[in-house]
């Protein structure tokens, strides 16, 4: 009896002094409490014809970058969970639908919701129609996609950022390596949808060919319309021309329809095309796309982009996912998520460490400096808003023994040689005959 | 010279599928008076439905021949069951109703047809190739030409030969042509209009599935291309006269051969060009150019 009372007795001393012991890890687990979650509006588009190109792979992207990020996975310097801490709890909105309505939308994230920030837009007029309502509401917001230089070229912006070059990056290139490709060239047409991005498109690279090739002359400038799908009448117009070159931003289903409809009736052996981006469409049509075609991504993204620790990892954790390489708009969604996480990290850390305000985190945007799974973005021009970055090309090859769609002969291009500077807007840039480009 | 030819070419491709296209949408008006806007879901649930066929035939590594023919079969099949069971459970109820109310009702079903394919066949375009590309090309005058599209023309030659036969010399061609100018007079002189009304929408519903059938191997099927279409078609068939075949017939070679005009001569007027024309028509002949001004009945 006596010993199993101090048996007793010392095994309610061990409890004690380990519940003693204890207690100072629970003052402190109750005095530290978690960060209150970061709610992210992304939007994009989940149904429509842009969806299958451009809204769900970016979609894809945002899942699985919140998924990691919160769960510490992502490399670094990113590996950090959330934002600063802060889990991400991401709400997705479809950008289908009238510009009225994304604007409504919006509106319905910040004010009804309580978005603490917005990664959003695809489509350059809802980019357009968003950015002075994010402003009047205070809202970050970061365009993830769009491509019209217009955003920050028109009035400043506080709280609108865009991680993501735009166009004339994209035409200023084509142009370079078209004439890398062919240095005689005497002229050249071009088909671009007829609206803001097709116009925009081509008006950029005619501007950026004048520059570099004045002699070069324009054959045809065909301008369907959107989601035309049947053009029978402007391959034949290109056909009666004798451009070695015909330029094109088509996407999504123009894009392939036009592959296919200029592939059956021979325009390819004729004319080189440039598809400005052509990436989004070279694992759908495979060999439809004929040998030597010039392909975009809208910068060094997908099989163009370098072999960093960081794209590796992207390329894996979005391949196991998706069953599906990762195209041009994952890497998009990815850069803009890890742009704004960057931003946050950094106000987070010259707050001692605590959650920073949306104001704190707009400073640290600005300017910013921050890696991609593709290339290192500059926050440099549109007063440090607007992100510039490298950008490849390259031309298309089916590799017929191993049966897939591959890029060979890839020139990357730096960023400071196909972006305007800080103080000039794109189209005086190019019209001035891009002055101070650096290129290799 | 090429570019003549490429004009001529061009204008009669676009007219070939227009015509295809338009003809479901004229007959359904000129029997049943009604305005359907619902036939853009014939022509993209056409579209699909031979995507899917094309996809699943090919994929078998059948001949090539037989995949003309399984464009075709899809077509009548998806035309049949739609245009089935939206006259019955829905026009059906509402004959006779005001115009508006019947236009509201199809321009509803469109909408909902529109989310439907989604739902069946996802945000996801379609792609089936085959039928267009193993067609081959030859050359006119320095000018490569797609078989199928050459093709699509003779086939809508011969749609335009089979209808006109149909409504001058069978019996039911007659039955239509007593319902097109009077519904009452057909009905007192013992026509069955109900089941008239029945058959044409089916016909109507094959023909706009058709067209979407013939469209596919050439395009990339993504939602969206029924409201493209529909609204090309209503300019055809403002041109041509609500309800007329041959309006549909010269509607369609008309806007064909201008847009083909346009684009090589004049490309920044392309998008204005169709409805340019639809425009100068109505001015000068506000009923198209083959209809009848109707006397306003009292």
């Amino acid at each position: 009896m006596q010993r199993t009372s101090v048996r007793a007795c010392l095994a309610r001393r061990v409890s004690a002094a380990v519940l003693f012991a204890a207690l100072p890890f629970a003052a402190v687990a109750q005095t530290a409490p978690a960060a209150a979650p970061v709610k992210l509006g992304i939007v994009t588009f989940l149904t429509g014809p842009a969806a299958g190109p451009f809204g769900i792979p970016g979609r894809n992207s945002a899942e699985i970058m919140i998924e990691m990020l919160n769960a510490g996975k992502v490399p670094a310097p990113y590996a950090t969970a959330g934002l600063a801490g802060a889990p991400i709890v991401p709400k997705f909105v479809d950008e289908n639908g009238s510009t009225a309505n994304q604007v409504t939308e919006f509106r319905n994230l910040v004010q009804r919701d309580g978005m603490n920030a917005v990664v959003g837009y695809v489509s350059s007029g809802n980019c357009l129609a968003v950015a002075p309502v994010a402003e009047e509401l205070k809202a970050l917001t970061v365009f993830w996609d769009c491509g019209t230089p217009r955003i920050f070229e028109e009035r400043p912006l506080k709280y609108v950022f865009r991680a993501t070059p735009h166009a004339t990056m994209d035409s200023v290139a084509a142009a370079r390596y078209a004439l890398k490709r062919f240095p005689d060239l005497a002229s050249y047409s071009g088909i671009n949808q007829n609206y803001a991005w097709g116009q925009d498109s081509w008006r950029d690279f005619v501007a950026a060919m004048k520059s570099l090739a004045p002699k070069t002359t324009v054959d045809k400038e065909l301008l369907p319309k959107l989601f035309a799908g049947e053009f029978g009448a402007e391959i034949s117009a290109l056909l009666t021309t004798n451009s070695k070159v015909v330029h094109s931003s088509f996407w999504d289903g123009d894009l392939e329809s036009f592959i296919v409809q200029n592939g059956a009736r021979g325009l390819p052996a004729r004319s080189t095309m440039i598809y400005t981006a052509g990436e989004t469409a070279m694992f759908r049509l495979g060999a439809k796309i004929p040998d030597g075609t010039i392909l975009g991504a809208r910068g060094p993204h997908g099989v163009m982009a370098p072999d960093t620790p960081l794209n590796k990892w992207f390329r894996g954790v979005y391949e196991d996912r998706f069953a599906t390489a990762p195209t041009y708009p994952a890497y998009h969604m990815a850069q803009s998520i890890l742009g704004l996480k960057a931003a946050w990290d950094k106000a987070a850390a010259d707050k001692g460490g605590q959650q920073p305000a949306i104001d704190d985190v707009v400073k640290a945007f600005e300017g910013l400096e921050f890696e991609g799974p593709s290339a290192k973005i500059r926050m440099a021009i549109g007063n440090g808003h607007q992100g510039i970055a490298d950008i490849a090309y390259g031309s298309f090859k089916f590799n017929k023994a191993e049966n897939k769609a591959e890029i060979v002969d890839i020139v990357r291009y730096p960023a400071e040689c196909v972006n305007p500077p800080a103080n000039m807007t794109s189209t005086a840039w190019l019209e001035a005959g891009m002055p101070g480009a650096k290129c290799n | 010279m090429i570019t003549v030819i490429a004009i001529v070419t061009d204008g009669l491709v676009y007219a070939a599928w227009l015509f295809v296209v338009a003809i479901g949408l004229t007959l359904i008006f000129g029997v049943m008076k009604i305005l359907n806007v619902a036939h853009g879901a014939f022509y993209a649930f056409g579209a699909y439905a031979a995507a899917t066929a094309i996809g699943l035939y090919f994929d078998r590594g059948w001949p090539v021949a037989g995949g003309y023919l399984v464009v075709a079969t899809a077509a009548i099949a998806i035309g049949l069951l739609m245009g089935y069971i939206l006259e019955r459970v829905f026009l059906r109820r509402v004959y006779g109703k005001d115009e508006v109310v019947v236009v509201l009702i199809t321009y509803a079903l469109f909408l909902i047809l529109e989310d439907v394919l989604i739902l069946i066949w996802g945000t996801d375009g379609r792609s089936a190739y085959q039928p267009y590309t193993e067609a081959g090309s030859f050359t006119v005058g320095g000018l490569p030409l797609s078989v199928y599209d050459i093709g699509l023309v003779g086939f809508a030659g011969l749609l335009a030969i089979v209808a006109s036969y149909t409504i001058k010399k069978t019996t039911f061609g007659r039955l239509l042509t007593a319902v097109i100018y009077d519904r009452e007079t057909a009905a007192a002189f013992g026509v069955d209009v109900s089941r008239v009304y029945t058959v044409t929408f089916l016909v109507g519903a094959v023909l706009g599935a058709l067209g979407g059938a013939l469209t596919a191997p050439k395009i990339s099927v993504t939602p969206g291309l029924g409201v493209e279409v529909i609204v090309l078609a209503f300019a055809v068939v403002a041109i041509g006269g609500m309800g007329s075949m041959e309006g549909a017939l010269v509607g369609a070679l008309i806007v064909g051969l201008f847009r083909a005009g346009a684009v090589h001569l004049i490309p920044q007027l392309e998008l204005f060009s169709i409805y340019a024309v639809m425009a100068l028509v109505l001015v000068f002949r506000p009923q198209g150019l083959f209809s009848r001004a109707q006397p306003r009945k009292i």
